[in-house]
């Protein structure tokens, strides 16, 4: 231990270079500029090699992560993306948008006394590096069995569905409701974390492969589950998201210049409206922006107002900074970009003038008094503590329920009291035969690499049904 | 790709007809319901409720009024052109039920979405008078269509050059001065559906109106589109786009409807001006 204490010490981790905040507050270009060839194998040869890897089981898709890290050491770039393909589809997402600080590096014996080995940037490096210098190769697939795989939606659980039984050598087809494949990866994570260019990458490595997308096709609308068994598909993938934005049902929320997250991510990213009027999709530009709620929706909308030319931007939460939710590395970045953190802080109502625009909002402040059921310490209102903000942009980022369009129309399948689907944790099976559902559908609103965890485990299953019959 | 395979200029060229392949949601679709329609890759996504669908032909029409920049670039596509994306049946269908009399009034290009509503409403054994207005005798669209899918229909213009002489309250009041109506049906710009769930609601007559409100998805998001029904918020794309007329908040769906107003003019004036100098 002594001796890892030592070498972790002596060989700190090599930062990924990044664009200066000032610059990058005011571009949509990717704020981290990737590790070159050289770091990248510095980097790696700082993993320890362990025989039995902690980081592995950190992994939510179970990367064989010292097996790849060594192909880098080794220079062999081909056969470090090979690896990786292995047990992840979309390795330069995860690279990107993983927690890795919970997940994979937050079980490095090396982070143990020092600073982890960096997972994250190296998986990113290698799905970069194949896609700038890669021969095109695909991975082997397994000879056709004829059977046709539908996967509704096309977030990271369904793209993670197609990828798997795609190479298990079945027809797979995926229904997307939007223009463009990729749910959350082209609607909601705005392009400086993560390019739309790189999700339109991966998913054409998919059907490179072979998987068909069917996008504007909207399940429950354009066509239903049953009628989808009748065109022959012989097992459904539900992975729909939950993309029901909450509002907070203050005074005046109807009031312009209210939007949810959702919308006005939406706006940003997939309708590219920052780059207005050269597309013709409008976005809000407030000189004064508020963001209600602490995730990672409200960082990313944050910085987004910011790089749209907003004088101030505020995130207005209600407890304080060790409950915010979102990845501390996504909070640092928006501190370093210049956006307030307004802790401790509730909003009441929202203050229109007469042509029904926002002026502004009456605020409340909090303490913390005991932990709730969640284990988070509750707050509650200082009484006579309101006091007015100015702002003519206010984004609620503060959660998402579940999208009932699909749901409501698929009579025989049983949800929850909160309207997501239910389903057996360890298949993903659904109540409704052939029919499997997983990502935040099933759990409510999570992360991008549990979704695509929840993926592997139904194509498993799916595979199980469609070759065994069970 | 949707590709256009009729297209009518009505009203001297400031409203299109259009009538595109979709054969998935031709099959689907039912009267009140709406696509969302995206031109080309840099096009924005614009709600319209379906005029007609022709299952077997596989074919959907959509009627609508040069406006913005949008509708000026779907004016542009020609007989074999495309539209990039057409997505839908969105929104709920209307409710078809056998109740009676019932009057259905439309104003501009309302009266394209009138059109399958009030013809439905006849089939299931209404007995419909429909009432159907425009400034004036040139802006008047499908008057033969309306009269085929209802039992009675009158005209009214601002300007008195068809019809009768003054807006569609005033012959709407008429009739329902002579009682006996169970339903009304308004679909129209909104002042025009304020205005007659205004009088309805003195006649205590039930009121259906279709909401219009800046949409993005259409599928329940983004909440773009929300109106207040009673108090209440609603996602018009997902609830409606048919709401009961006596309890929408129609000021506040007005100045949503103006959130963009610069934005849109400036983007069609460049437009504009790009087109002419071609």
């Amino acid at each position: 231990m002594a001796d890892i204490a030592e070498k972790a010490r002596k060989n700190p981790r090599v930062p990924m270079p990044e664009q200066e905040p000032k610059v990058r507050a005011r571009n949509f270009l990717e704020v981290p500029t990737g590790y070159t060839m050289k770091m990248a194998q510095e980097e790696a040869s700082r993993c320890l090699q362990c025989k039995k890897p902690g980081c592995v089981n950190g992994c939510p898709v179970g990367v064989d992560i010292p097996g790849f890290i060594d192909f880098i050491v080794q220079g062999d770039m081909s056969g470090a993306i090979r690896h990786l393909w292995k047990m992840n589809a979309l390795p330069a997402v995860c690279g990107r948008v993983c927690p890795q600080e919970i997940q994979c590096e937050g079980q490095c014996i090396v982070g143990k006394k020092g600073q982890p080995v960096a997972i994250g940037n190296l998986e990113r490096f290698c799905a970069d590096y194949e896609r700038e210098h890669g021969t095109g190769e695909l991975p082997p697939k397994q000879p056709a069995t004829g059977k046709r795989v539908a996967v509704v939606g096309s977030g990271p659980s369904g793209l993670t569905v197609a990828g798997d039984l795609i190479v298990k050598g079945h027809d797979v087809t995926i229904f997307e409701a939007f223009h463009k494949p990729g749910g959350v990866l082209v609607y909601g994570i705005p392009e400086f974390r993560l390019p739309k260019a790189i999700v339109a990458q991966e998913v054409n490595f998919l059907a490179r492969l072979g998987v068909k997308v069917e996008c504007n096709a909207v399940v429950g609308r354009t066509v239903s589950l049953d009628e989808l068994f009748t065109e022959g598909y012989e097992a459904i993938y539900v992975g729909v998201g939950a993309g029901l934005p909450k509002f907070m049902n203050l005074p005046g929320e109807n009031l312009v210049g209210i939007l949810s997250a959702n919308e006005y991510l939406t706006r940003a990213n997939l309708m590219k409206a920052y780059q207005y009027p050269d597309v013709d999709t409008p976005i809000p530009h407030g000189k004064n922006v508020v963001v209600l709620g602490a995730g990672n929706v409200a960082m990313d909308s944050a910085r987004t107002a910011m790089r749209l030319g907003a004088e101030t931007v505020k995130i207005v939460y209600r407890r304080s900074r060790d409950e915010m939710p979102a990845r501390k590395a996504e909070i640092h970045h928006a501190e370093e970009e210049g956006i307030e953190m307004c802790l401790l802080t509730n909003p009441t109502r929202y203050l229109g003038n007469e042509k029904g625009r926002l002026t502004g909002m009456e605020c409340l402040r909090m303490e913390l008094g005991e932990p709730d059921a969640s284990g988070r310490r509750r707050p509650i209102p200082i009484k006579g503590s309101e006091y007015l903000v100015d702002c003519d942009l206010c984004i609620v980022a503060v959660g998402s329920g579940a999208n009932p369009l699909l749901t409501s129309e698929t009579s025989d399948m049983q949800l929850n009291k909160w309207g997501y689907i239910v389903t057996d944790t360890a298949t993903g099976k659904t109540t409704k035969k052939g029919v499997w559902a997983g990502g935040d559908i099933v759990t409510g609103a999570a992360t991008v690499i549990l979704a695509m965890g929840a993926g592997r485990q139904a194509a498993n299953s799916i595979h199980n049904y469609l070759t065994l019959g069970w | 790709m949707f590709k256009i395979v009729r297209r009518q200029e009505m009203t001297g060229g400031t409203v299109i007809l259009n009538e595109i392949e979709a054969p998935l949601i031709a099959k689907k679709a039912r009267p009140g319901q709406f696509v969302i329609l995206k031109a080309n890759e840099n096009g924005e996504r614009i709600p319209l409720t379906m005029a007609d669908t022709d299952p077997e032909k596989g074919t959907i029409t959509i009627i609508y009024m040069v406006v913005g920049k949008s509708t000026a670039l779907f004016r542009d596509l020609q007989v074999g052109d495309s539209y990039q994306d057409v997505i839908g049946p969105l929104g709920k269908a209307t409710h078809l039920e056998k109740v009676g009399k019932v009057i259905c009034v439309g104003g501009g290009t309302g009266v394209a979405v009138l059109h399958p509503i009030t013809r439905g409403l006849k089939e299931v054994g209404n007995d419909v008078t429909c009432i159907i207005g425009a400034r004036n005798k040139d802006l008047l669209i499908l008057e033969d269509e309306m009269k085929k899918a209802s039992h009675d229909l009158r005209v009214c213009t601002d300007d008195g050059s068809y019809g009768h002489h003054g807006f569609v309250t005033q012959v709407m009041q008429e009739i329902l001065d002579a009682g006996g109506v169970k339903l009304v049906v308004a679909i129209g710009p909104v002042p025009m559906m304020k205005a007659v769930s205004k009088i309805t609601k003195d006649y205590n007559v039930p009121t259906m109106v279709s909401l219009n409100p800046i949409m993005v998805d259409g599928t329940g998001m983004c909440g773009g589109c929300r109106v207040t029904i009673g108090g209440e918020t609603k996602f018009a794309c997902v609830d409606g786009p048919e709401f009961d007329g006596h309890q929408v908040d129609y000021d506040e769906l007005i100045k949503r409807l103006q959130a963009y107003q610069e934005e849109e003019r400036e983007c069609h004036r460049q437009y504009c001006t790009i087109r002419d100098a071609k």
